[in-house]
C-alpha cells in the first residue's frame, strides 16, 4: 500500500480564477481525500444591512459576484418585492429574463474559455472569450455596465431596452449561434478534449442529490431540477425545460452548458418576440419592508437562495444569501476521489466555482 | 407557455429537540438540504434549516428559536454536505454546534474578528 501524503493545492494556482485551498490527501498520484478552505475573500457583505438601507442593499447584492451580478441583484429585488406583496410590471419582467440570460451566456462562455485553457487549448480559449466580448457589449449597449449593471430597483427596473437595441441583440445571437456551433464542435467531439473529459470526475445521481450539488453540476449528474421553473420574471410566458445528462462526468458538464447557452439564445428570442409595449417600468412600494422570504433563483452555476427578513424599518434585519457554489463544494470533495491528481485543476473547474459568491 | 411550478413554502417553528428527528424525515422523504440560515435578532438565534424537493419544488424551512448559549447539535451525520453551513453559524454567529464532523475550528473563514455577527458583549 502506497504511502499517504498530503499536498497543499492553491489558493494561488494558475487554473484557479479564484483562491480557494484545497489539503489533497494522496496515495502515488492518486486523490484519496480532498479538504477544503475557503475564506481567503470573506468581505461581510451580509452585514452591510446595518449600514445600508433595503433599497441601497441592491446595489450591495449586485457586488456579491462580478459573472452573476445582474442574478445577484434580481434575486434580492424579487425577495424584497414578495415581502412587500408587489407585482412588478410586465415589461420589468420581461427586461429582467433577458438580463439574466445574457448573463447566463456571458457566464457559460467564460467558464467554456476557462476549461479549454484549463486542459491546454489556448486557442479554444480564445475562441470562447472572443464570442463573449460580442455579449458584453449587449450588456453595455443595454445597460452601461459590462459586467454590473444597476438596473435593479425593488419594484422593477430602471431602464428600458428600446426596439432597436433589441433588434441588435437578435441579430448578434444569430452571430453568436453561428460561431458556438463551431466551438461545441470541437468541444464535443475533439478526441483530445474527450480524452480529459470522458469519465473523469464522474458524480452519480444519488451523489449529486445527497451531496445537494445544484445547477449544471448537478444537472450533468441527472438532477431534473431549474430555478426558472419557480416562474419569476417572465419565464412562465417563456418554453423550455432543464437540460439534463446522466453521464455525470466532466464531459456531461460541458455538454450541458453547451446546451444551456443555446437554450438562453432560445430564451432571449422568446422573451424579445413577447415583450409587452410597456411604459411602467417599476411599481412603486411604500413604507419598509416588513417580513420574511426565501426567493430561490436560477443563476448560471445553479439555485441561489436569497433570504430577506425585515421588521419594518429601513435596514433589513437579515440578508442571507447561499450561492450555487457554496452548495457544489461537498460535491466536489467528493468527485475528487480516486482521480488523478493531473485532473486535479480541470476538474475544480467543471464545477465552475466562483469563490467571491462563496465567500460573501 | 411554460408549465409553472407554484410549491407550498412552509416554515415550521420547532425545538432544538426535534432538530435530528425532522431532518431524518426530510432525508428519508428524498429532500434535499438547501441551505442553513442564522440570524441573530433581539439576542436570539434564529436558525432555519431549508430543505427542497426537486421534483414538486416544495421548500421547508425548520425554524429554532434559541439562547445564545445553547447548544445544538450537527446534523452533520445524517446530511454530512452540512458541515459548510454549521461552521459558517459557527464561526460568524457564535452559535454553539456540537459534534460537527469536519470542525474547522474558526478556520474556514479567515477572519480577525471573532463571530463577527454574534452577540456583543454588553
Amino acid at each position: 500500500m502506497a504511502k499517504k501524503s498530503v499536498i497543499p493545492y492553491g489558493p494561488q494556482h494558475p487554473v484557479l480564477p479564484e483562491p480557494i485551498h484545497l489539503d489533497l490527501v494522496v496515495e502515488d498520484e492518486k486523490v484519496v481525500e480532498a479538504i477544503p478552505s475557503i475564506g481567503f475573500i470573506h468581505r461581510g457583505l451580509e452585514s452591510l444591512v446595518d449600514k445600508r438601507d433595503f433599497n441601497q442593499m441592491t446595489y450591495v447584492a449586485e457586488r456579491t459576484c462580478g459573472i452573476c451580478s445582474f442574478q445577484h441583484g434580481m434575486g434580492y429585488c424579487e425577495a424584497v418585492e414578495h415581502i412587500f406583496g408587489v407585482e412588478i410590471p410586465e415589461r420589468a419582467k420581461f427586461l429582467r429574463t433577458i438580463w439574466a440570460e445574457l448573463g447566463r451566456m456571458h457566464s457559460h462562455l467564460l467558464w467554456l474559455g476557462l476549461l479549454a485553457d484549463g486542459f491546454g487549448f489556448e486557442n479554444l480559449f480564445y475562441q470562447c472569450w472572443r464570442i463573449r466580448e460580442k455579449i458584453l457589449d449587449m450588456q453595455e449597449m443595454t445597460s452601461g455596465g459590462r459586467l454590473i449593471f444597476s438596473v435593479n430597483t425593488i419594484g422593477g427596473v430602471l431602464k428600458d431596452i428600446p426596439a432597436d437595441m433589441l433588434r441588435t441583440i437578435l441579430s448578434t445571437i444569430d452571430e453568436v449561434e453561428a460561431e458556438l456551433k463551431t466551438v461545441q464542435k470541437t468541444f464535443l467531439n475533439d478526441y483530445t478534449v474527450q480524452t480529459r473529459l470522458k469519465g473523469v470526475g464522474v458524480l452519480t445521481q444519488d451523489q449529486a442529490h445527497d451531496l445537494g450539488c445544484a445547477g449544471p453540476f448537478g444537472r450533468a449528474s441527472g438532477i431534473n431540477t431549474d430555478m426558472r421553473k419557480l416562474g419569476y420574471a417572465a419565464y412562465p410566458y417563456i418554453d423550455f425545460e432543464p437540460i439534463i445528462s446522466s453521464d455525470g462526468d466532466s464531459y456531461a458538464r460541458c455538454e450541458c452548458r453547451i446546451g444551456e447557452l443555446f437554450q438562453s439564445m432560445d430564451i432571449l428570442r422568446q422573451a424579445i418576440a413577447k415583450i409587452p409595449n410597456e411604459t411602467d417600468l417599476a411599481t412603486p412600494v411604500k413604507g419598509n419592508p416588513n417580513g420574511e422570504y426565501f426567493m430561490r433563483v436560477e443563476q448560471p452555476r445553479g439555485e441561489a437562495v436569497y433570504y430577506v427578513k425585515a421588521n419594518g424599518k429601513p435596514y433589513v434585519e437579515r440578508l442571507r444569501i447561499r450561492t450555487p457554489t457554496f452548495a457544489n463544494l461537498p460535491g466536489l470533495c467528493e468527485m475528487l476521489k480516486n482521480t488523478e491528481l493531473a485532473d486535479i485543476g480541470l476538474l475544480i473547474l467543471t464545477i465552475d466555482p466562483c469563490i467571491s459568491c462563496t465567500e460573501r | 407557455m411554460a408549465e409553472v411550478i407554484h410549491p407550498e413554502e412552509i416554515l415550521e417553528e420547532i425545538a432544538a429537540s426535534d432538530l435530528l428527528k425532522k431532518v431524518m424525515e426530510k432525508k428519508k422523504e428524498g429532500y434535499r438540504l438547501s441551505q442553513i440560515c442564522a440570524a441573530l435578532i433581539d439576542g436570539k438565534y434564529e436558525l432555519s434549516y431549508s430543505f427542497a424537493d426537486d421534483v414538486s419544488y416544495q421548500y421547508i424551512t425548520y425554524r429554532l428559536v434559541i439562547e445564545t448559549d445553547v447548544e445544538i447539535p450537527s446534523i452533520t451525520e445524517i446530511i454530512p454536505q452540512a458541515l459548510f453551513y454549521e461552521n459558517e453559524m459557527k464561526e460568524l454567529f457564535g452559535v454553539k454546534v456540537k459534534m460537527i464532523s469536519l470542525d474547522y475550528k474558526n478556520k474556514l473563514y479567515r477572519i480577525r474578528q471573532e463571530t463577527p455577527f454574534g452577540p456583543k458583549e454588553a
